[in-house]
């Protein structure tokens, strides 16, 4: 009860400041347009921000809080650097990359650098990480920072895990594993659901029906769940061979995914088959082909580039979800829904050692970081395409 | 200051485009007395729309008021408070849009979208405005007025809808309205009977309007003065009368003129010539509603023929029967005395490159993400077989036959043009296949008048010299006039009557035709009244309409 006390009070002193803050702007700027037609919502609304930087600044001189200092600070560091790699973008390239990154908005820069970092970081895994990803180099357990003080050692700067393997050499091999396996799903999904979805678009009548409706049973059945039951039927056939398992994984995940991409591409389709350029094409005589790839297709790249983008992230957290819960990516293979599982445990001691609860973060953190970087490009791309049609 | 409503000094409106600001409207003075109305006209892109909004006090996004002042009964809307903006608009000063359909809520009943704004502003309670909205209803001659309201905006016709939305702007008896080519989107006919609802209103309440348009007859009708306006510059200004007798500058000349454009008879084909196209006893329905009934005509070489009627009436559908886009249940389609399949998939390639079509919309007709040399590449490539520098070499001959400089043009996408020039990059891609036939459908109705007469001198020139036979539809019978050879006047799926061109304008008429005929407006500036009266006198007014229209 006291705290619903405290919550209502601190409400009404909000709402008090919020109008005090107007009717003091009001009079200080003697009635400039910027106060004057400012609706109480907006400044409510900026006294609340003030509120919860005053609380953030709080927070930080908390000695407990170690998570949130770091998050300000990688936050911080992320800004840096994604200003950075825009100034270099606007500076570097031709004149039609220049001009997108001098559009850019900080996030979409921060989004494209992260992701470059991650495709540079797999393909160049063999050279950059410094030991192999099955490799036992060192003690069990050891924690990060690489300070023996602290628990640590300066040959394995993120610390090993629960059998002695470097953490930092497996979670750039994850990279390569698991974000490798997740584009080339994503490829396959987005090929399939595509092409039969243009079709159905394009030619109508029973081949639509007959597609759509198979779709909507497959998208009945929850796509997690559906994906377990197949991967068990998959495993036994599998026998021992892991690559094969692996195999069967993305033809498993890409199938559901393309469901996704089918309603997408058709909906898509179906808008522009109706567009007197199409009627043109087909009076010209145009065979099924070059209406799909050469008059749909480029109008469709758009939504079909964005849903790519947000279809990657839900693939790589379904193949993250699939190998926590063991049916995923084999060991020794490393990757990241692997490493989280393994290292789970860690998270209990959060409060005691925050340098032992990073072990499982990092992991999750290269998972996250590469979901938010992809949706931030994604949502830039969508404006960009909404944009041009203006 | 009561003599003056409006006062518009030195306005200047820039709009945002590629991170700077661009000039809109140019330093325009404005006057507008109580009651009277304005006619504002220019072509598209003249401003006259965003200039007819911040005589609100209102910009879109990406417009901003960079200068000038803007006095509605000596209240500054440009430094008004929100507040007090909020107050004005919708009560004194109302706004009615190019299209209602797009402008009415479609998720709530008329009347719930017209009593908003005077309980809002507390003119009158729910059930008050509701009885009001119907006498309005009444006085715009709107049929059912007490029922109506109640309908959703999808169960009334465009031309109801129309009017409805200028009862909504009358709801609180505003001293201005602001009209933005409330017309542009409607039939003829329809045109006629909103027009006469809007005079009648703005008349009988003293109200003041600026009434925007690009149709200066429909301006003549309308207004007591008309302003000229030219990419963002005022031309000229001066009562209509005066306006119409006596246009002072070139620009203004050329506008006028524009209706002028007319071509040589041709003599009458040979009794035994085989036609182009022969449009011989077609029936064509859509699922089980039958839309064409007993559909026959012919068009013969280098003759153009000329499809007229409003919406609906089946002009349309017979040219998807010529295409074989829709199959006919009857009746078959000869070119040059040989019986073309009725669908087009089984026509040969030769069939359908001598059938081409140009459309009304040149936006959705032209792939965006193709340049103009891709677009007229194709069907060269396609049809002829020409490749690499044969083919750019054919393309270049064609834009400079639909006088597009190739050099400049050739790699430029459908975005980066002007309405008129896609048009003629359509005509291009007809050409292209060398065709005896082009359907030419509603090919300048979305085009301002000067552009469209552009695009029909192109079309008869094509013609001359290429011996090119045309079936043009169109609702509106000034281009009928300028440019066919042959009528054929189509009402609800059926042809009424079809002559040549010298038959359908002198009378007597069937009197279907001689409905369309009389409802094209006319320069003169009485003309609106005169049509009134004569139909009021010959008992062929509402009721004959209303008849008309099924």
């Amino acid at each position: 009860m006291n705290v619903w006390l405290w919550a209502l009070a601190a409400l009404a002193t909000l709402l008090l400041a919020a109008y005090a803050l107007r009717a003091a702007g009001r009079a200080a700027t003697a009635g400039a347009p910027a106060f004057r037609d400012m609706t109480f919502a907006v400044a409510f609304g900026y006294v609340l921000a003030a509120a919860a930087l005053a609380g953030g600044v709080w927070l930080w001189v908390q000695p407990g809080a170690v998570f949130f200092r770091w998050a300000v600070q990688f936050f911080a560091m992320a800004t840096a650097a994604a200003f950075l790699f825009r100034l270099a973008g606007r500076h570097v390239g031709t004149e039609a990359t220049r001009k997108a990154f001098r559009q850019m908005p900080l996030t979409a820069a921060f989004g494209l650098l992260t992701i470059l970092l991650y495709a540079v970081t797999a393909i160049f895994a063999d050279i950059l990480a410094p030991y192999g990803q099955s490799e036992v180099v060192g003690a069990v357990n050891m924690l990060p920072g690489g300070d023996p003080a602290t628990g640590g050692d300066p040959a394995h700067p993120l610390g090993t895990d629960q059998i002695g393997r470097d953490l930092m050499s497996r979670l750039i091999y994850g990279a390569q594993n698991t974000v490798g396996i997740a584009f080339a799903t994503t490829c396959i999904a987005f090929f399939l659901g595509g092409s039969l979805g243009f079709l159905a678009a394009t030619i109508g009548g029973w081949l639509d029906n007959l597609l759509a409706r198979a779709v909507d049973v497959l998208m009945a059945i929850p796509s997690l769940i559906f994906a377990l039951l197949l991967m068990t039927i998959a495993s036994a056939w599998a026998g021992n061979q892991q690559w094969q398992l692996t195999l069967y994984m993305v033809i498993i995940i890409a199938v559901i995914d393309s469901t996704r991409v089918f309603r997408l591409a058709r909906a898509v389709g179906q808008s522009i088959v109706v567009m007197d350029y199409i009627e043109a094409a087909k009076l010209r005589g145009e065979g099924l082909g070059y209406l799909i790839f050469r008059e749909i297709l480029p109008n469709a790249t758009a939504p079909l580039l964005a849903e790519f983008g947000l279809r990657f992230c839900f693939v790589f957290l379904t193949i993250a979800a699939l190998s926590f819960l063991g049916v995923g990516i084999q060991p020794p293979l490393a990757d990241w829904g692997t490493m989280v599982r393994d290292l789970a445990q860690f998270i209990n001691f959060a409060a005691f050692s925050p340098l032992a609860a990073a072990l499982p973060l990092m992991a999750a953190g290269a998972i996250a970081l590469l979901t938010v970087a992809v949706n931030f490009v994604v949502d830039w791309m969508l404006h960009r395409s909404s944009g041009l049609k203006d | 200051m009561a003599d003056h409503l409006l006062k518009i000094r030195d306005l200047r409106l820039e709009g945002r485009a590629d991170e700077t600001w661009h000039p809109i409207v140019n330093g325009i003075d404005l006057d507008l007395g109580r009651g009277e109305v304005l006619g504002l006209i220019g072509e598209s892109g003249a401003g006259k729309s965003t200039l007819g909004l911040a005589a609100m006090g209102f910009t879109r996004d990406g417009v901003r008021i960079s200068g000038g002042t803007v006095e509605f009964d000596g209240i500054d809307l440009v430094n008004a408070p929100l507040a007090e903006k909020r107050r004005l608009l919708g009560k004194r000063i109302a706004y009615v849009a190019q299209s209602a359909a797009a402008s009415f809520n479609p998720a709530h009943r008329i009347i719930d979208q017209h009593t908003e704004a005077p309980v809002q502003h507390g003119l009158m309670s729910e059930r008050e405005s509701e009885e009001d909205a119907m006498r309005l209803y009444e006085r715009l001659r709107l049929p059912n007025p007490d029922e109506i309201g109640f309908r959703y905006p999808h169960q009334v016709s465009g031309g109801q809808l129309q009017r409805a939305m200028t009862a909504m702007a009358m709801s609180c008896r505003p001293d201005l309205i602001i009209f933005d080519e409330p017309t542009t989107a409607l039939d003829v006919t329809t045109q006629i009977e909103v027009l006469a609802a809007i005079r009648d209103i703005v008349d009988q309440f003293g109200t003041a309007a600026i009434y925007i348009t690009h149709d200066l007859a429909v301006v003549a009708q309308m207004a007591d003065r008309i302003k000229v306006l030219l990419r963002g510059d005022e031309v000229e200004e001066a009562p209509t009368r005066e306006m119409l007798e006596s246009p002072q500058e070139d620009y203004t000349r050329s506008l006028w003129a524009v209706r002028s454009f007319e071509r040589p008879e041709k003599p009458a084909p040979a009794a035994d010539a085989v036609p182009v196209i022969s449009v011989r006893g077609i029936d064509a329905a859509y699922g089980d509603t039958r839309v064409l009934h007993d559909v026959s005509f012919d068009i013969h070489e280098g003759r153009t023929v000329a499809v007229v009627g409003e919406s609906g009436s089946g002009k349309s559908t017979t040219a998807r029967c010529i295409t074989g886009l829709l199959p006919p249940v009857k009746g078959t389609i000869r070119l040059e005395g040989e019986d073309l399949p009725p669908d087009y998939r089984r026509r040969s390639k030769d069939q359908l490159r001598q059938v081409q079509m140009i459309y009304q919309m040149a936006d959705t007709a032209l792939n965006p993400r193709k340049t103009v040399g891709e677009i007229l590449g194709r069907p060269i490539e396609f049809y002829m077989g020409l490749r690499g520098r044969e083919r750019r070499r054919r393309v270049e001959q064609l834009l400079d036959e639909i006088e597009l400089p190739a050099s400049q043009f050739i790699d430029r996408l459908p975005s980066e043009l002007s309405g008129g020039q896609k048009q003629r990059v359509g005509i291009a891609r007809a050409l292209a296949a060398e065709p005896r036939f082009i359907i030419c459908d509603e090919v300048t109705s979305a085009l301002d008048q000067l552009v469209a007469e552009g695009i029909l001198k192109l079309l008869a020139r094509l013609q001359d010299e290429r011996k090119l036979s045309y079936m043009f539809i169109t609702h509106d019978l000034a281009t009928v006039r300028a440019i066919a050879d042959e009528v054929v006047v189509m009402k609800d799926g059926e042809v009424v009557e079809q002559g040549d061109k010298r038959q359908m304008f002198t009378p007597p008429h069937h009197p279907y035709t001689d409905l369309l005929l009389s409802s094209v407006p006319e320069m003169d500036p009485d003309w609106l009244t005169t049509l009134l009266e004569e139909r009021g006198r010959e008992n062929l007014g509402d009721a004959a309409i209303d008849r008309m229209n099924g």
